[in-house]
């Protein structure tokens, strides 16, 4: 059964309409949101981890159980914090971006509704320094929300005060990382802290503190009002609710949608983005999360439900659910040297393995692009993102390496085919 | 592998210091950005004015960009003064300066163009819109002797549904190929303000080219799905 538009949770998704308050509520925001607020913090904490949403920022996290990690009587010397991460920088990633712009109320008024739950005094919004539009929608919408008595003291009438802050990021991918965000918060290079103390105990300004995505955030009070029983019959078991999917490379029609959990693959390309360009004889393979994760060949890919687990039984992630498509006409190696390059750049430079294994493997990337290689190289590539791989602070370090590990796993005898033909010698065909 | 192929950070020419400090010893904001600043620091818990940093040298930036009618740099003195105005150590704000990109360490050109070449955007032929700048005079790193564009390659700008795509100061177009950025770049040296956002005509923004294929009912009006519910 697929998704009806009356169970899109972002109805504005494309814009079509105005994102500011009034268009907003005659949309369905900010509806009764004491009333959504009176069942009080616990009930909202359990509902949330009722519904089954888990943490649309990549992880798949549990949200509800994220933030029962919360203490449950801060003290005004050491209050709760909210920090939402709006540094939607995963190449491929693209869905925060039209909430902020289209649908900016959404956020806001969730962020109300899960600050107040996870008892936090304020919420930051941590938005990507190259979204300026959308940083721009979204302090004009807080100002608004300001002005009707939404946010701030006796936020929207719910007797609890709140508040909601704009913080700029400037250019930096690693501020992605939840620890990163907040030393960037505070002021500071976004290098990734160690962990523990994790963020609930001690994160932003040392009081307890909550990151979670955009998404995760704006469908909160959605969920609150259809009830969790709605949002847990979308999706397979365990992957529960709907889900922004963004679909860009070689599709007819790239595109965000928002759709149900567990949609097969070849269904969410043919009924949104009008097939595989060329067919889908011409699919060569898929990275179904954000770059983050390994590529999946594409006769592979046909069947898998766009879910958490339907992608890690590929032996990749839904990530973001950040779709990268690419035909036959890909120059495979370079698509993901590429990538190798985006981790090279956005290193923050803190981790040995990860500042100089990030540059090194990107340069034995363009070389196997190349062909100018040793095929033994291709062993002592892997080799080497096994050793980035789980020895650095935050995750950019494995992100880096599983693309190059998904492309040797799939894509070895096309990177052989490349060595040999560049040294001027012919492949050994099999005997027919 | 040749340099031209790769976007390998071809860093800029920082002006002779003695030149920067006759030039911008004296900056300080003006009664606007001041405004404007302080409303960002007023932001953050008292004693947490650092957490400002940020957006000051971002305003700074801008600021030093309407001076000098480019999109702005931070010469070392107006670092020195955001870091003294929010009470912090010169060597704090310098290294938040370095460590995030959207702050210029040099001169930049009136549009700086930013062309997404990250794997999305290869896919969809960012290729081609490298070629249409560097046909027209651009290069990669440095500004046109015009001082008109300055060409930076950057990662992933989070527009990959509309890809390719460029950023040119504040403003995004999307959607492009090489024609569709040749006629922009004409149409800014011109001072004629090209059509932000997709270039494909028709298309709304991030929907299926040729129509949205969900949400029909919100298309021509705001439309309430919880009458439905």
């Amino acid at each position: 059964m697929s998704l009806l538009d009356k169970d899109r949770i972002f109805t504005n998704l494309y814009g079509y309409q105005d994102f500011g308050l009034k268009a907003a509520q005659a949309r369905g925001d900010w509806d009764k949101t004491a009333d959504l607020m009176k069942v009080g913090q616990d009930a909202i904490i359990e509902e949330v981890k009722a519904s089954g949403l888990r943490g649309r920022g990549g992880a798949g996290f549990p949200t509800g159980m994220k933030w029962s990690f919360m203490p449950k009587a801060p003290t005004p010397e050491r209050p709760n914090f909210l920090v939402i991460n709006a540094d939607e920088s995963e190449p491929g990633s693209c869905k925060d971006r039209e909430i902020i712009r289209h649908d900016p109320h959404k956020l806001i008024e969730g962020a109300l509704v899960s600050g107040f739950a996870m008892r936090a005094r304020a919420a930051y919004i941590y938005i990507r320094g190259e979204y300026i539009f959308e940083a721009k929608v979204l302090e004009k919408a807080v100002a608004e929300a300001y002005s009707a008595g939404l946010l701030g003291k006796n936020a929207a009438k719910s007797g609890y005060d709140f508040d909601v802050f704009v913080h700029r990021g400037a250019g930096a991918y690693i501020c992605g990382e939840e620890t990163a965000m907040i030393e960037s918060l505070e002021g500071k290079k976004g290098q990734p802290r160690l962990k523990p103390p994790f963020p609930a105990g001690a994160g932003l300004y040392g009081c307890p503190t909550t990151v979670n995505n955009v998404e995760s955030i704006a469908v909160v009070p959605t969920i609150l009002r259809r009830g969790a029983a709605w949002f847990k019959s979308f999706g397979r078991e365990n992957n529960a609710g709907t889900k922004l999917f963004q679909i860009s490379g070689h599709v007819e029609k790239p595109c965000v949608v928002e759709e149900a959990m567990s949609i097969p693959f070849r269904e969410l390309i043919e009924k949104h983005c009008g097939g595989i360009r060329g067919g889908w004889d011409n699919l060569l393979a898929v990275i179904p999360g954000g770059s983050s994760v390994p590529l999946v060949p594409g006769p592979m890919m046909m069947d898998v439900p766009m879910d958490f687990d339907g992608c890690k039984e590929v032996g990749s992630g839904l990530g973001t659910a950040a779709v990268i498509v690419m035909d036959k006409s890909t120059d495979i190696v370079r698509a993901i040297s590429r990538l190798s390059y985006f981790y090279k750049h956005e290193s923050c430079g803190q981790c040995t393995p990860c500042r100089e294994g990030t540059g090194w493997m990107w340069r034995v990337m363009e070389r196997l692009r190349e062909g100018n290689a040793d095929v033994s190289e291709i062993d002592t590539l892997f080799e080497v993102t096994k050793q980035v791989e789980g020895h650095t602070i935050c995750a950019l370090g494995d992100a880096a390496a599983w693309p190059i590990q998904g492309l040797i796993r799939h894509f070895r005898p096309e990177l052989e085919r490349r060595i040999v033909e560049a040294k001027g010698g012919e492949m050994l065909e099999a005997a027919e | 592998m040749s340099k031209g192929d790769w976007p390998v950070a071809e860093t800029a020419h920082i002006p002779d210091e003695a030149e920067v400090r006759a030039k911008w010893g004296a900056f300080a904001f003006t009664p606007a950005t001041k405004a404007k600043a302080d409303i960002y620091i007023g932001r953050y818990p008292a004693g947490r004015q650092q957490s400002a940093v940020m957006a000051l040298l971002d305003l700074a930036q801008r600021q030093v960009g309407e001076e000098t009618h480019t999109q702005g740099w931070l010469p070392v003195p107006v670092i020195e003064y955001v870091a003294q105005y929010l009470g912090m150590p010169y060597m704090r704000a310098y290294e938040v300066a370095t460590f995030y990109t959207m702050y210029n360490l040099a001169p930049v050109g009136r549009f700086h163009v930013q062309v997404c070449g990250t794997t999305p955007c290869m896919l969809r032929g960012s290729d081609d819109i490298i070629a249409a700048c560097k046909n027209r005079g651009l290069v990669k790193g440095a500004t046109t002797p015009d001082g008109l564009f300055t060409l930076t390659e950057v990662e992933c700008m989070g527009n990959c549904s509309s890809a390719p795509m460029v950023q040119i100061n504040d403003d995004n177009y999307e959607d492009l190929d090489y024609d569709s950025m040749t006629a922009i770049l004409n149409d800014l040296s011109e001072g004629k303000q090209p059509k932000i956002g997709t270039q494909l005509p028709g298309r709304h923004t991030v929907e299926p080219y040729g129509g949205a294929t969900t949400l029909h009912a919100m298309v021509d009006k705001n439309h309430d799905y919880r009458g439905e519910w």
